[in-house]
């Protein structure tokens, strides 16, 4: 990889280019005199005291550099870390920097440069991490040191100064209510629908008549739209409010949560049903065969044999609906179902840009993570089986 | 005894089985063969009731073997196919154990199985026992699923074409473990195979299956010198009557008194092999030896002899 220093890295001209662009053509921070109004742009040189700046416009160029040139593996992915870390460090200073002494209606917000330069070298760290050929526990590992490394940096407060923060500190105890509800909506339901879908799959693969009908219906449902979905639900779901003893109680209601968690729960079994379908259906028929024929039960067969060896494919299927469950839990918001889409319709009423940050990050940031560690996870249970035979 | 009674099994208005019946004797190698499509492998499977017959009994040593659930049965009829069919995700000596497993034996009996089992096919247990199936060669895998239908030491052996994945060398092999192995557990086996190359080589009794119906059971000669109809002659395949007839026995049984020149043949190789290597060599006679000593010769005027249409 090193061998031909001459020619330039294809990723790498690509890179550099999003870098360059970044640097000299966008804004790196956006100063407003209050959180509603237009914000005006601001660049590297005059967001930052010169020292930072400088610091800063040393490291890009370097880090372009190896990124553009072939350098080993380990180095681009080490400068793709500075870049990172100096972005992120110095966007707080950005904040401080631009901010008017005991002035608490001025917004300091990262601007289009900035999330240009972290695209750019993220891009070459996640590729770095590829041609790296991590292991699983690896990438959780690295993932894990990456959560830590912004869990540091927002408890040393160095970002406070920051919009989203401000918002953020505007909003703390209900930002961790809206956090847990988020979770719970996007988890909860794909459990329920882990529970009803894999035995549902099952039950598809052994009685192939019920196949199409299954399936088709749940594709059907998953082409409605979410926001009709919602709507759609809460006529029923308000009538059982109304005529089932007990249902009010335990939280039934058409608007609310209730609706949000049926309308996920339905969402999710399509690629949990399919995927078992399809996992069970892929076990070889000869192992098939050679387990009948050495005598296992139907239920040994299928915990033993058809459901290990349909797993990695069923797993598949939960990250899938994890990644679609923790994206769409946000419009729940809408239906008074809670979570981070509070934030983000609350931002969209008030033209607060930062606002709808501080919803729509966190979620972005849980959507990635999921699909990191169920990657992951489908891989270990994949080797473990090995599954090239 | 496995006693085969009026056997018939029909989907729907087609009859794959048409009223099969034979029986096969206990310690004895008895090959099915005929064309795909001829039946042959659904009879096989009706025997440890992968397939339910429509009509008629199957008896393994006098007992209907609808006398118990059919998963009980199966764990005491051995049974391997093509393509091995061992499963992806368990470990070579997991894959030995399963029917032990099944049957409940002790840890320390199970592991003492499969290590004989491993050893006795030339894997040694503390390499392979460990691997996972797709790690293996086509020919180890085939190994591994004979070792896994003989886990549990049963008295009978079902094989749906075993071999035929394999290519000709380790084929070869295949068939002399096979062998050797039924000589040793004294296992009957019952096998599937479309090639009569194979079942002349392997079966102590031929079972012909043509559309569904048993057209000849007879031992391998009587197979060569009497074939029942036209279909079972192409079986066998006219142009290699001779040889095939030959490859059945033994020199010791054409040694004739006297002496030749060259290298001796043992008495144990056959006597189509004994003819090759004649006409190969361009000579008329050569000696045959057993336990190292010289017990005469054969030559290609007596081997041509025995290469006739029996009367």
């Amino acid at each position: 990889m090193s061998g031909n220093r001459s020619r330039f890295d294809k990723l790498g001209v690509v890179i550099a280019a999003i870098a360059a662009s970044g640097v000299f053509f966008a804004p790196f921070a956006t100063f407003r005199a209050n959180r509603i109004v237009p914000g005006e742009g601001r660049t590297i040189l005059e967001a930052l005291p010169l020292w930072a700046a400088a610091t800063l416009l040393l490291v890009l160029a370097l880090a372009t550099m190896v990124a553009l040139l072939r350098f080993p593996l380990s180095w681009r992915l080490g400068a793709s870390i500075a870049a990172l870390a100096a972005l992120m460090l110095l966007i707080g200073l950005a904040a401080n920097h631009l901010t008017p002494p005991e002035n608490t209606y001025a917004r300091v917000a990262p601007a289009s440069g900035f999330w240009l330069l972290n695209f750019a070298f993220a891009l070459l760290a996640a590729d770095s991490l590829t041609r790296l050929r991590l292991g699983p526990m690896a990438r959780i590992a690295v993932l894990a040191l990456a959560a830590l490394a912004v869990t540091a940096i927002l408890y040393s407060g160095s970002w406070n100064g920051l919009s989203i923060l401000k918002e953020y500190a505007n909003r703390a105890d209900s930002f961790w209510a809206e956090a847990a509800k988020h979770v719970t909506l996007a988890l909860g339901s794909l459990a329920a629908a882990v529970v009803a879908g894999i035995p549902l799959g099952i039950l598809c693969h052994r009685v192939p008549t019920l196949r199409d009908g299954v399936l088709n219906v749940l594709n059907i449902i998953q082409t409605i739209p979410s926001i009709a979905l919602f709507g759609i639900l809460i006529a029923p779901l308000g009538w059982i409010a109304v005529h089932v003893p007990g249902a009010a109680e335990i939280g039934i209601r058409g608007i609310g949560t209730a609706p949000a968690f049926v309308a996920l729960f339905l969402y999710s079994l399509l690629p949990v049903v399919a995927n078992t379908v399809v996992g069970l259906a892929g076990v070889p028929p000869a192992a098939n065969d050679a387990a009948r024929g050495v005598g296992m039960t139907a239920r040994q067969r299928l915990f033993s044999i058809e459901f290990p060896l349909a797993f990695p494919v069923i797993l598949t299927g939960i990250r899938i609906v994890l990644v679609q469950n923790i994206g769409l839990a946000t419009i729940a918001a809408l239906i008074g179902g809670g979570g981070f889409g509070v934030f983000v319709f609350q931002g969209i009423g008030q033209t607060a840009m930062d606002l709808v940050l501080l919803g729509a990050v966190p979620t972005v940031a849980l959507a990635f993570a999921a699909a990191v560690i169920l990657d992951a996870a489908t891989e270990m249970t994949a080797l473990n089986g090995g599954q090239a035979a | 005894m496995i006693e085969i009674e009026n056997i018939t099994k029909r989907y729907g208005e087609v009859e794959v089985v048409s009223d099969v019946s034979f029986v096969v004797q206990p310690r004895t190698i008895t090959v099915i063969v005929g064309t795909s499509g001829s039946g042959k492998t659904t009879l096989l499977r009706m025997i440890n009731r992968l397939v339910e017959p429509t009509s008629g009994v199957i008896k393994l040593d006098g007992r209907d073997n609808r006398a118990v659930p059919a998963y009980e049965l199966r764990r005491h009829i051995g049974y391997a196919i093509q393509g091995h069919g061992l499963f992806p995700h368990r470990t070579v000596a997991q894959n030995i154990a399963t029917v032990p497993v099944l049957l409940g034996w002790e840890k320390d009996r199970i592991d003492a199985r499969v290590n004989e089992l491993l050893s006795l096919f030339q894997l040694d247990p503390a390499t392979f026992g460990p691997r996972y199936p797709h790690e293996l060669s086509g020919g180890q895998q085939q190994r591994v699923g004979v070792a896994r239908a003989l886990a549990a030491e049963p008295n009978v052996l079902l094989m749906d074409e075993p071999f035929g994945a394999l290519d000709p060398v380790i084929r070869a092999k295949a068939q002399e473990d096979l062998l050797a192995i039924q000589k040793r557990f004294g296992t009957t086996i019952i096998l599937v195979t479309h090639d009569m190359e194979e079942a002349i080589h392997l079966g102590n009794r031929i079972a012909v299956m043509d559309e569904g119906r048993l057209i000849q059971y007879a031992t391998p000669a009587e197979i060569l010198a009497k074939p029942a109809t036209p279909f079972v002659e192409t079986l066998i395949g006219t142009g290699d009557r001779p040889f095939r007839l030959l490859s059945l026995n033994e020199i010791r049984e054409a040694v004739e008194p006297g002496t030749a020149e060259g290298e001796a043949l043992p008495a144990s190789a056959t006597q189509r092999d004994a003819l090759a290597e004649l006409l190969w060599s361009g000579r008329e006679a050569l000696p045959v030896e057993a336990d190292g000593k010289p017990i005469g010769r054969v030559t290609v005027e007596g081997l041509i002899r025995r290469a006739a249409r029996p009367a």
